[in-house]
């Protein structure tokens, strides 16, 4: 155990550390930009307002809330105070809806919609990349120039293309939105029909995507393995074919699950332009709102939250990969 | 050198995507040679005009060449353009509606079906369970239809000014034709316009041009960065290579896409310039060519031919540039060819987030994708404001993927088929 407890130890440690520069980043970059940001926010907050007393009203609370008057270390001290204390501000767009109440209004979707699609996707593109690989001749035919396409359309193109066949042609499925417009969330039946009903074409767009990559790398990662010389090794003593390929699959596998580890970020901020052409009520719609109505609060606290699910996502997948791998286990034996 | 580019050469996957690429190359360079249009100027007035060719009515009426032909088809054609299959149900139901019997109906028939609509048809006439928008259908419907079996031509009058009457100057006969090379002005739109009414095609390969000109900006950025980092980190070693590899696993896990949009809202629209959005892509996405340079530069360090160069005294500059960059220059343009691709695909997302570069200056792929979808294109059906612009951007990546895909077998043989 202990081999792993110190593994263990060492990605909880990696793990804060990224936290901590993540949080500095969201912190800097918008105030390492020339001039006044309150200033900036505020001009953009006011537009169409006449009264200047409003105007320096709105100022002196976005000032205070930043604390911009203050030194640079004082402000970032106020700032992940208020982290800690879930305070985002008010949103502007929504106002005077506290960004917190957004967020946790539109967290659930983004992380029910695009963990479950990212791993079903990853698991259907590791299998179908490992099939290809081995079977070669028709299948790896038609599964490798299907899976090259797909991986070069943009996750945003797959969005659109999919909305375009089954929803606005074939009006198989709804354009837009988590649930009907006309209903209320609530645990009735009608409501679970209608957010299952409008879940597909997000969900399956996401996958398509995570398919087409992860198919690619699992045949090549397959077929290297498969030339490897302790595959022929062991066809020579005569083990049989399928428990060698069971070896090389699990071999093959490995770095598949860093890939992952290290493509989520990149795999999230796809999925969250895909839920942006479906309407669907996520963060990255949320992310659109912020943008359109120039609603720095909201955006300040999507990103946060977005790189915060990808760490903890990205953690997740070192644990687990600390678990499979047979190096880390053999320093657990010994 | 000669013999690499041979090998290329002859890869077969290298080849198609070299070629995908260099004809997208030729469009974006010839297709403004011919049509000097702004790519950026509104023609239309009002939005989403379908893909055809546009014939002036003016000077076709005003022609001097008529020419009569008299076709068979002609008439039938003129009905059925006014009058779909499915104008004929609706008509069919309304009279239905308005209590006619249905086996009296016939829709196939035109005449006789126009003759019960001309008899029974009464704008006014509220049929149960029709809301409004079905009525003004109708309504519209019947107006189109008027005078639709008629054989007489129209009768063109121009306004007299001195008695301020209209005096007949012609008639324009049923069999009347232009030939379409005699007429001034036409015009071939061959993607249509888009929401603003601009032609699409002149923007999408102006656009091209742009997003390509971004995904160079960017790939040159990240790539001398990552080429750097990689070289310091791996050869120097040491506490460098620990600082550089803490800063690169930083970025590798931080999401890029969670930058690029912090950094992007934070310049602020009026700055935000085609290059400036390349070049911040450029400084958001090294990691990967860091990552790339720097295991391979460490297994070159030890090998003999550096070690002799380190003997004789050459310094660390002259050794990066002679002994260590040769053999990872094929990896480094590897790297460049997906960075440039990667970098298209990173604009079209801020885009399309509405963070992309200016707009009313240039056309990018990801605005143009943007456009499409704030105008709700794909709601509506005008498939011809998106779907070119993500065959654009999906041709290009697959080029770009397929030509590095090429040099990886030739310079890996461990992946050849």
């Amino acid at each position: 155990m202990k081999g792993y407890k110190k593994y263990f130890l060492n990605k909880l440690l990696w793990f804060v550390i990224t936290l901590v520069a993540a949080v500095i980043l969201n912190f800097i970059l918008p105030r390492l930009m020339p001039g006044d940001p309150v200033a900036g926010i505020v001009a953009r907050l006011a537009q169409g307002m006449s009264s200047s007393t409003g105007m320096k009203a709105v100022y002196e609370k976005y000032a205070e809330l930043f604390g911009i008057n203050k030194p640079l270390l004082t402000q970032f001290f106020l700032y992940v105070k208020n982290i800690f204390q879930g305070n985002f501000g008010s949103s502007f767009t929504q106002y005077p809806r506290p960004v917190l109440d957004i967020i946790k209004s539109s967290i659930w979707w983004t992380v029910c919609l695009q963990f479950p699609a990212i791993i079903v996707g990853w698991i259907i593109g590791n299998t179908l990349g490992a099939i290809a690989a081995y079977v070669k001749k028709g299948f790896d035919k038609v599964i490798l120039p299907i899976s090259i396409l797909i991986g070069n359309l943009p996750a945003f193109g797959v969005a659109v293309i999919l909305l375009v066949i089954f929803a606005v042609d074939l009006k198989w499925f709804p354009t837009s939105g988590g649930y009907g417009f006309d209903l209320i969330p609530t645990m009735s039946w009608q409501f679970v029909w209608s957010v299952i009903v409008h879940y597909q074409l997000p969900f399956w767009s996401i996958v398509l995507v995570a398919i087409g990559g992860q198919a690619i790398g699992m045949r090549s990662m397959s077929i290297y393995e498969l030339n490897a010389d302790y595959v022929k090794y062991a066809r020579f003593m005569g083990i049989k074919d399928r428990k060698i390929v069971g070896y090389v699959f699990r071999n093959a596998m490995l770095p598949q699950v860093t890939g992952l580890a290290l493509s989520i970020g990149t795999m999230v901020g796809g999925a969250l332009v895909a839920e942006i052409i479906f309407s669907y009520p996520g963060l990255g719609y949320m992310l659109l709102q912020g943008i359109l109505g120039q609603d720095y609060p909201l955006i300040s606290a999507v990103t946060l939250i977005i790189t915060l699910m990808v760490l903890i996502a990205n953690f997740a997948i070192e644990l687990i990969y600390g678990l499979i791998d047979p190096r880390i286990k053999a320093a657990q034996a010994e | 050198m000669k013999q690499t580019l041979q090998q290329v050469f002859h890869s077969g996957k290298f080849i198609v995507g070299f070629v995908i690429f260099m004809a997208l190359l030729l469009l974006v360079i010839i297709y403004p040679l011919f049509i000097k249009d702004a790519p950026l100027a509104i023609i239309a007035q009002g939005s989403f005009f379908p893909p055809g060719t546009y014939v002036n009515i003016y000077d076709s009426i005003n022609t001097t060449d008529i020419y009569t032909l008299n076709l068979q088809d002609a008439a039938a054609n003129r009905i059925s353009s006014k009058l779909s299959n499915d104008d004929r149900e609706a008509m069919k139901e309304w009279l239905i509606g308005d209590g006619v019997p249905a086996d009296q109906i016939d829709t196939s028939d035109t005449a006789s079906l126009l003759d019960l609509w001309e008899k029974n048809y009464d704008p006014q006439k509220n049929i149960p369970g029709m809301i409004f928008a079905q009525k003004r259908y109708y309504q519209r419907l019947n107006d189109s239809v008027q005078g639709i079996l008629s054989t007489e031509g129209e009768i063109l009058a121009a306004l007299n000014p001195e008695t301020g009457t209209l005096e007949q100057i012609g008639t324009v006969n049923q069999s009347d034709y232009v030939n379409i090379d005699q007429v001034a002005n036409v015009r071939v739109l061959p993607l249509g316009t888009d929401n603003f009414g601009r032609d699409v095609l002149t923007e999408l390969v102006k656009a091209i041009e742009v997003s390509l000109e971004i995904g160079f900006v960017a790939g040159i950025v990240a790539t001398l960065i990552g080429l750097t980092l990689g070289l310091l980190s791996g050869y120097i070693g040491g506490w460098v290579d620990d600082m550089i590899m803490f800063v690169t696993n930083l970025f590798t896990v931080i999401p890029s896409f969670v930058l690029l949009v912090l950094i992007s809202f934070s310049i602020g629209q009026e700055q935000r310039g085609a290059v400036t959005i390349a070049i911040v892509i450029g400084l958001t996405s090294w990691v990967w060519t860091t990552r790339a340079v720097r295991s391979q530069v460490i297994s070159l360090r030890n090998r003999d031919h550096v070690n002799l160069s380190k003997i004789a005294g050459h310094s660390i500059f002259h050794i990066i540039l002679n002994d260590i960059l040769p053999y990872i220059a094929s990896y480094v343009v590897m790297a460049l060819i997906l960075q440039i691709s990667s970098a298209i695909l990173a604009e079209a997302s801020l885009s399309i987030l509405g963070l992309g570069p200016k707009t009313s200056v240039v056309p990018t792929l990801g605005l143009m994708m943007n456009w499409a979808m704030i105008y709700q294109a794909e709601i509506l059906g005008k498939w011809w404001a998106y779907f070119p612009v993500i065959v654009a951007i999906a041709l290009i990546t697959f080029s770009m993927n397929l030509m590095n895909t090429g040099l990886d077998q030739v310079f890996n043989p461990a992946l050849r088929d």
